[in-house]
C-alpha cells in the first residue's frame, strides 16, 4: 500500500514539537553555557570549579544521589524477590503499594516525611514514649532524613523494573541448578543476580538521575543550608539573578544526566550480549 | 527446599512487608495528621477534627492554583494523546529508518533533569518573546505529559494487530476514521493508563512549572509550597490529603479498568 509510506508524516507533528519545545531550549541552554560575549569559552565552568563552596555542594549531590540509589536497591531486590513469588491478595498488597505512592505527588510526600522528621514530630514523639531517647533528636535538616526520604520516594522506580525482570524468569532455571547439587548462595549469585542485572541497572539509572537532580525533597527536607545542585540552580534564577550561573549549574546535571542514560544503555547493550 | 532456601525467602517476604510499611508511610500520616484538633502536628491527634479542611476556604489563592492546575493538567494530557497517538501510528506503522531514535526522542523528557528543562525553557520563551504565563506553562505541561503517553502507547501498539485497521479500510472507511473508531478502542487500556499517569505529572509538577509561572498564574505545588514557608499549619495536611484521594480514585478507576498488574507496565 502506497500509503503506509506516507504514515511517517503522522509523526511531524509531535516531533516537531518536543524538537522546538524541548531539544532546541536544552540545546541553546549548553551551548550559552559555553559561550561569553559570542566568544566559545568554558570561563565560566572554570569559575564554577574554583569555587570550593561549589564543589562542596557538587559532591554533596553526588553523594546524596548515590546513597539514595543504594539504599533503594537494597530494599527493593529483596523486596522484588518476595513480590515476584506472591501471588492472590498478597500480589494486590505489593501493587497497590508501588501503584499508589507513585500517583501521589513528590510535593505531598517530601511534605509528609518533613512532619515525620520534625523535632516535635512523629518519629521523635514515638521514639520518646518507646524510652530510647530521653531528648528529641535533631533528624530534620540532615543528610540522612534527606536520603531516607528520596529513597522512599524514589522506591517503586527501584521495584518495578527488577520485578518484571524476575516475573518473566524462567522459575525452572534455579531449579535446574539446584538439580545439579548448586547451593542456595551459588545459584543466586549464579543464576538469579546475573539475569535480573539488566533490571538492576535500569531501576539504579532511573533513580540516580532522578536523585541527582530532585528538588522539591530536599528544599523541604534540609533547606536552604545545605544546597545540592538543583537548589543552587533555583536560588541563582529565582532569587539572585545570577543567570550565568545558573545556566552552567543546570548545564552540568544536563551533562550527568545524559552520562547516566547512555551509560546505563551501554551497560544494558553489554549484559543482554552476555547473556 | 533446603533450609537456606527458606531463610532467603523468609527474609525478602520481611523485607518486602517493611517495604510496604515504608512505602505507605508518608501517605498513611499525612491523612492522620489532617484530622487533627490541634495546630502542631502530633499523632495520634489529641482529639480528630475538621478544622483544617473548614480553613481550606480562608486560604487565599487556592481556588485558582487547584483550577489552574486541573485546567493544565486536563489540556495538556488531551493535546499529547492527540499528538501522541499520530507519532505512536507513524513510528508502529511506517516503514522509514530511525523509527527507533524517534521512539527514544519522544520517552526521553522523562529522563530529563525537570529543573533544567525549567531553566531551558524560561530563557527560550524569553528570546522568542512569549510572556504570557498561561501559554508558557501550557507548552511546558505537554512536554511533562507527551512522554507518559508515548511510553504506554508505543508499548501497546507493538502488540496490536494493525490489519483490523485494513479491514476497517477494506469495508469503506477513511484512515483517520478507523483509528478512531477501531484502533482506539481496542487500545483503551493503555489511553487510559498512559492518560492517567500523565494527568498525575503534570499535577503533581514543581520543577518545570516554577520557572514560567508569574504572579497570577501559580499551581497547586507551587501554592502548597509557598504557604509551607508563610504558614505551615495542618490546613497543608488537608490539602494533601486531597490529593491523595484524587489519588486514590485514579487507582480504583484503573485497576477496575485495565488491572494493577497493567498500571505497573506503564
Amino acid at each position: 500500500m502506497r500509503r503506509l509510506e506516507h504514515i511517517g508524516l503522522l509523526a511531524l507533528p509531535g516531533l516537531t514539537f518536543l524538537a522546538v519545545i524541548f531539544a532546541l531550549p536544552l540545546l541553546l541552554l549548553l551551548l550559552k553555557s559555553f559561550q561569553i560575549d559570542g566568544q566559545v569559552s568554558i570561563a565560566e565552568y572554570r569559575l564554577f570549579f574554583s569555587d570550593s563552596y561549589n564543589l562542596t555542594v557538587l559532591w554533596r549531590t553526588l553523594r546524596v544521589a548515590l546513597l539514595t540509589t543504594l539504599l533503594a536497591l537494597v530494599i527493593a531486590y529483596p523486596t522484588a524477590i518476595a513480590m515476584s513469588r506472591a501471588r492472590g491478595i498478597w500480589l494486590s498488597v505489593f501493587l497497590v503499594a508501588m501503584v499508589l505512592p507513585m500517583s501521589v505527588g513528590v510535593v505531598v510526600k517530601a511534605f509528609a516525611w518533613s512532619i515525620i522528621f520534625r523535632t516535635r514530630g512523629v518519629l521523635n514523639d514515638m521514639l520518646m514514649s518507646l524510652g530510647i531517647t530521653d531528648a528529641p533528636i535533631r533528624m530534620l535538616f540532615t543528610e540522612s532524613a534527606l536520603i531516607i526520604g528520596a529513597a522512599n520516594v524514589f522506591l517503586p522506580f527501584m521495584v518495578l523494573p527488577i520485578y518484571a525482570v524476575l516475573r518473566q524468569m524462567d522459575g525452572r532455571l534455579p531449579e535446574a541448578a539446584a538439580s545439579l547439587g548448586a547451593t542456595p548462595v551459588f545459584r543466586f549469585f549464579h543464576v538469579t543476580l546475573p539475569l535480573s542485572l539488566p533490571g538492576v541497572v535500569a531501576g539504579c539509572a532511573f533513580v540516580f538521575s532522578l536523585a541527582v537532580s530532585m528538588y522539591v525533597i530536599p528544599s523541604l527536607i534540609v533547606g536552604e543550608r545545605q544546597q545540592t545542585l538543583s537548589m543552587l540552580t533555583a536560588r541563582s534564577f529565582l532569587y539572585l539573578r545570577n543567570e550565568a550561573l545558573g545556566a552552567t549549574i543546570s548545564s552540568i546535571l544536563l551533562i550527568i544526566a545524559i552520562s547516566v542514560v547512555l551509560g546505563s544503555s551501554w551497560l544494558a547493550n553489554r549484559l543482554g550480549a552476555r547473556s | 527446599m533446603t533450609g537456606t532456601d527458606r531463610l532467603f525467602l523468609t527474609l525478602s517476604w520481611v523485607i518486602g512487608m517493611g517495604c510496604v510499611i515504608f512505602l505507605m508511610l508518608p501517605i498513611v500520616i499525612t491523612v492522620a495528621a489532617s484530622f487533627t484538633s490541634s495546630s502542631v502536628y502530633t499523632l495520634p491527634p489529641p482529639e480528630w477534627s475538621l478544622r483544617w479542611y473548614q480553613s481550606l476556604e480562608r486560604r487565599s489563592g487556592l481556588w485558582e492554583a487547584v483550577t489552574l492546575s486541573l485546567n493544565l493538567a486536563v489540556v495538556s494530557t488531551l493535546i499529547s494523546l492527540v499528538l501522541g497517538t499520530l507519532a505512536a501510528v507513524a513510528v508502529t506503522r511506517g516503514r522509514f529508518r530511525g523509527r527507533e531514535a524517534i521512539a527514544t526522542f519522544t520517552v526521553s523528557p522523562l529522563m530529563m533533569p525537570g529543573l533544567v528543562v525549567g531553566v531551558a525553557l524560561l530563557q527560550f520563551f524569553r528570546e522568542i518573546g512569549l510572556r504570557d504565563a498561561h501559554w508558557s506553562l501550557l507548552l511546558g505541561h505537554i512536554v511533562i505529559t507527551l512522554p507518559f503517553v508515548m511510553r504506554t502507547l508505543l508499548a501497546s501498539m507493538a502488540t496490536f494487530d494493525f490489519s483490523l485497521v485494513d479491514a476497517a479500510r477494506t469495508l469503506g472507511l477513511s484512515y483517520p476514521r478507523a483509528i478512531l473508531s477501531v484502533l482506539i478502542p481496542n487500545l483503551a487500556p493503555a489511553y487510559l493508563t498512559g492518560g492517567l499517569f500523565a494527568f498525575l505529572a503534570s499535577m503533581d509538577n514543581y520543577p518545570i512549572s516554577i520557572f514560567l509561572t508569574d504572579a497570577r498564574n501559580k499551581t497547586l505545588p507551587i501554592k502548597m509550597l509557598q504557604y509551607l514557608e508563610e504558614q505551615p499549619d495542618p490546613s497543608l495536611a488537608a490539602i494533601s490529603s486531597g490529593l491523595i484521594l484524587l489519588a486514590v480514585i485514579v487507582l480504583v478507576i484503573g485497576s477496575r479498568t485495565v488491572g494493577l498488574n497493567r498500571m505497573i507496565q506503564g
